[in-house]
């Protein structure tokens, strides 16, 4: 007699899994119905048979109840990643519509599900729970992928843009709809200002980020797209600071006799709370970067110094009255750049994706009980007041979009041109942060509160469906290139050679921005902030074991095949010397062309691609490793064959930036060495040119071979007990003095180098270090990268 | 820091390369702290290792052949002036220059000086012609892995085949600007 209620669950967990949503809605809605009526009942025998001891233990025991919450909100979680593998695996879909879509649409499964089992969904979202726990990973998240160097150029545009357009945007819309309830035939007398305002404060929370994946294919400029990040960035945060202070006036019942005093403090809250919240994230971003410097024995706990410090600071401000969003965005930033350098790598692996999860858990937990709202009694709908809401967003986001930029191409290098502002008024979807911002509205305040969210949910719906789905082809329209030409496989190996060309000039002469400012911090930087901040031996970066991975691989097929790689550039030149041009068909000539387009490398791109749901990575990365293993290879090949480079240099002058050591120790003065390092995986030594000379005694060490991934500290291999210091000296003078053939070329085992530039790189000065770290992206990291890839020359500070 | 440079490069030198390259006074300005920024070395000159500190050089496919198109013929050191003419090829044309001065010597940025850049990136042995090898070269830099050598081969044949009107199987520089002008 006991409850067997055990049973007939369990298969209905495997069919919810299968996502079969149905029968696990009312399976379990049965099940607790069950259970509950069964646990009565069993209480019930317990008390009164409780001298029959074999029957009234059950075996099987069913607590839904106790599990309740968790169970489902784990279930929400599930289902929705599932929807998501769904909508990936298909090609096209990504690209034309948003995952804000798909959320919605789990949100709104889910919802029917539950509004038709009766079932009382799980307290998810009351207003603590959200301010504390959903909306911080969502907003560090944000923080901490932007990039930093594109958007401190443009802060000033997207201060302006951002702050402005959000407090335009939210008065605007908030003093139409004030208009529109005057008009006594919508019924909406009973609204005043205050509670219009404050709609209109919250309906102005855009999250243009989610449509940037939409667009992403299509050319988008990086001020274009630095825009949309920064207001992304800032607009939550300006529009909970609002909503704040609006219903802290509300609360002070003085709907009719504001005074300008109380205005003029509202203004002056505003910007306290904004910088006060700014500056406490930075304080935190330090002490969180200053505390990874001592972490190199326990990595382990890294990520959660991250984690937590940001939410400290989160909490801080919080508990101060300042803009706790704000100071989490303030705290990633700062601390992005010294924690990248600081943690191991795969603590840094770890923050990124951590960062992603509970930023996606969060975001799909507020979509779907966004669904699960939308589908249920609490709606009042009034045509008149939604409608215009509709109309008023787009109104007012266009006047503010035109206004403003209008306004600030005056003073901007880069003007933004008509076809980028329409890009940035249609990209105006709104997303969680209104929603939740419409349900948190106290009831007692506003009794209209059922409508505002009504409106809420429908403006989010109609922008994110509408305005998403369309905003790609719009992009994709606007961005019209002459594309249908046919080329010529002329034309277009020339023109990506000048693209190349012009982005390598670009490139040297450096950004065109308030490069002084810049200049002045990145001094101020590395002068007092990277030594304190930043630890002295720094882990192994990702390019550094990847090229470690990638010579072994090269040199152990080199043994194998017993033939240099370089064979192949050398037979071209003999081989065809004499053949005669063939005629090649059309067709020939197509699929020529298509090889050639699709394997040329991309131009430099500014622009980073930034996915608000996924880390993927990126495929200049995958270029720039061929690229930069190429020129190794043809380096260590024309070195090899005794002669300089193809261009006739000394061989010594093309470095090896990326491993070679900082020098910091002198050579002894005699001896002008100049010791280019490679990491180099020969065949065999005694191939080796005869231009190595190196003074140092471990030269011995070189002779071995080492095909073992163990890392061999440097200091042991060198008696003298000091640490290898290989490093490639440049100093002006003695260039000349060397001539072309006295390069040094020294090759040592890569393994030594791998190690040892971790120890050195950090002395010296690597000031273009946050350019190549945004270069290439998240997925390589920047810290060691920059000190590999720069020839940290120069003995000089 | 930008006073600092300004007051390093002389007034006349100033002028001079203006008139030398066109560009304007704060172009000027600015480049010049770009070009000290990258003097690592402090001495008034550019060496092939301050170019290659240039991150996005390195990943750049042509990074090599760009930094050494800004050397002249068996240099290794850049002075400023040499920065600045190299890079005044690449300012773009204006319209009010269009007009000026058909008979004084052609100004650096203009077409056909562009045009010996880009040709100067192929022509390594500068011999005035593209060989099919050089076109090979360039080629394996652009593509990625994934082309056979045959297939590039095959490739750098239909190239020249296309462009060559006069029969030598090699890219002269005329031939070169005839294919640019499609």
């Amino acid at each position: 007699m006991g409850i067997r209620g055990f049973v007939p669950f369990c298969p209905w967990n495997w069919c919810l899994l299968l996502a079969t949503l149905q029968c696990c809605g009312a399976s379990s809605e049965l099940n607790r119905s069950t259970d509950s009526s069964a646990r009565r009942e069993l209480n019930v025998r317990y008390a009164a048979a409780s001298s029959q001891p074999a029957e009234t233990i059950s075996v099987f025991t069913l607590d839904y109840d106790y599990v309740q919450i968790p169970y489902e909100v784990t279930l929400w979680i599930l289902l929705a990643s599932l929807a998501k593998i769904g909508f990936h695996l298909n090609r096209r879909l990504p690209g034309l519509m948003p995952e804000s879509c798909l959320l919605i649409l789990v949100g709104a499964l889910v919802g029917a599900v539950i509004f038709g089992t009766d079932h009382k969904s799980p307290p998810v979202m009351d207003s603590s729970i959200y301010f504390l726990y959903l909306l911080p990973p969502i907003v560090l998240e944000s923080g901490y992928f932007m990039p930093t160097r594109p958007f401190f150029e443009n802060l000033g545009s997207i201060l302006w843009w951002a702050g402005l357009g959000a407090l335009l945007n939210a008065f605007g819309i908030g003093l139409s709809l004030y208009l529109i309830c005057q008009v006594p035939a919508f019924g909406l007398g009973d609204i005043n200002l205050l509670q219009n305002l404050l709609f209109g404060s919250l309906i102005s929370a855009v999250d243009p980020v989610a449509v940037l994946a939409v667009f992403e294919e299509a050319c988008v400029n990086e001020q274009l797209y630095m825009m949309i990040f920064g207001e992304a960035l800032l607009n939550d945060g300006i529009s909970v600071v609002l909503y704040n202070i609006l219903i802290a006036f509300t609360k002070m019942h003085k709907f009719e006799d504001i005074e300008p005093v109380d205005i003029l403090a509202g203004c002056a809250r505003f910007v306290i709370v904004g910088c006060g919240g700014a500056f406490f994230g930075v304080i935190f971003g330090f002490i969180s970067a200053f505390i990874t410097r001592f972490t190199q024995n326990i990595s382990a706990i890294e990520p959660l110094i991250v984690f937590m410090f940001s939410y400290l600071s989160y909490l801080v401000a919080e508990t101060l009255y300042l803009s706790g969003i704000l100071a989490i965005t303030a705290c990633a930033v700062t601390m992005k750049k010294y924690v990248e350098e600081n943690v191991s790598q795969t603590s840094y692996t770890t923050i990124k994706y951590f960062m992603k999860m509970l930023s996606s858990v969060s975001e799909t937990l507020i979509f779907i009980f966004m669904g699960v709202s939308t589908i249920g009694k609490n709606h009042e709908w009034n045509w008149a007041f939604i409608c215009f809401t509709l109309v008023f967003c787009q109104i007012w986001r266009a006047i503010s979009v035109f206004v403003l930029f209008y306004v600030s191409n005056q003073f901007r290098t880069f003007p933004f041109s008509i076809k980028d502002q329409c890009v940035i008024f249609y990209s105006g979807v709104r997303g969680a942060g209104s929603f939740s911002l419409a349900f948190l509205l106290p009831l007692s305040l506003f009794p209209r509160k059922k409508l505002f969210v009504t409106a809420t949910l429908v403006v989010i719906y109609f922008t994110v469906f509408i305005q998403g789905i369309t905003v790609g082809p719009l992009v994709r329209y606007l961005d019209v290139r002459k594309t249908n030409k046919k080329e010529s496989i002329n034309e277009e190996l020339h023109t990506r050679l000048m693209d190349h060309l012009k982005a390598g000039i670009e490139d040297v002469c450096g950004q065109w921005s308030h490069y002084q400012v810049r200049d002045k911090f990145k001094k101020f930087d590395h002068k007092y902030l990277r030594k304190i901040l930043i630890r002295k031996n720094l882990p192994k970066s990702s390019l550094v074991s990847l090229y470690k991975k990638l010579e072994m691989k090269q040199a152990i097929e080199m043994v194998e095949s017993g033939v240099l790689s370089s064979t192949a550039f050398s037979t071209p030149r003999r081989v065809q010397k004499t053949q005669e041009t063939k005629r090649l068909s059309p067709e020939d000539v197509e699929s020529m062309r298509d090889i050639l387009t699709r394997n040329m490398y991309q131009v430099r791109q500014r622009t980073l691609s930034y996915n608000k749901y996924n880390l993927q990575p990126q495929t200049s990365e995958k270029q720039a490793k061929e690229i930069l293993i190429r020129r190794r290879n043809t380096f260590r090949e024309s070195v090899k064959k005794g002669h300089s480079l193809p261009w006739g240099k000394p061989a010594g002058t093309k470095n090896i930036r990326y491993l070679s050591f900082p020098y910091s120790k002198p050579l002894p003065a005699g001896r002008d060495m100049k010791v280019a390092e490679f990491t180099d995986h020969d065949g065999s030594d005694s191939e080796l040119p005869p231009i190595t000379f190196n003074t140092h005694s471990p030269t011995g060490t070189i002779q071995e071979r080492r095909w073992t991934p163990e890392v061999i500290p440097m200091k042991r291999l060198h008696g003298a007990g000091t640490p290898l210091h290989f490093g490639y000296r440049r100093n002006a003078g003695r260039e000349e003095h060397l001539g072309r053939g006295g390069r040094a070329i020294l090759r040592p085992k890569p393994l030594f180098h791998a190690v040892d530039e971790e120890f050195e790189s950090e002395e010296e000065s690597k000031e273009e270090t946050p350019a190549f770290g945004s270069l290439l992206s998240s997925e390589l990291r920047p810290g060691g990268d920059c000190n590999v890839s720069h020839s940290p020359l120069l003995q000089r500070k | 820091m930008g006073s600092r440079a300004s007051t390093l490069l002389r007034d006349e030198e100033l002028e001079e390369i203006k008139k030398e390259t066109g560009f304007s006074h704060s172009q000027i300005t600015r480049l010049y702290s770009r070009f000290t920024s990258l003097d690592k070395g402090e001495n008034g000159t550019l060496s092939r290792e301050d170019f290659q500190r240039i991150p996005e050089l390195a990943i750049n496919p042509l990074g090599d052949r760009i930094i050494n198109a800004f050397f002249p013929e068996g240099e290794d050191q850049v002075n400023f002036r040499g920065f600045m003419r190299t890079l005044a090829h690449f300012r773009p044309i204006e319209d009010n220059e269009k007009s000026k001065d058909v008979n004084g010597p052609e100004p650096l940025n203009s077409r056909s000086n562009k045009l010996h850049f880009a040709f100067r990136l192929y022509d390594l042995d500068k011999d005035d012609k593209i060989s099919r090898d050089e076109l090979l070269q360039v080629l394996r830099m652009m593509v990625g892995v994934n082309i056979s050598d045959e297939q590039l081969g095959s490739i750098a044949d239909r190239t020249i085949q296309e462009a060559d009107q006069d029969g030598d199987s090699a890219i002269s520089f005329t031939e070169f600007v005839k294919m640019d002008n499609h």
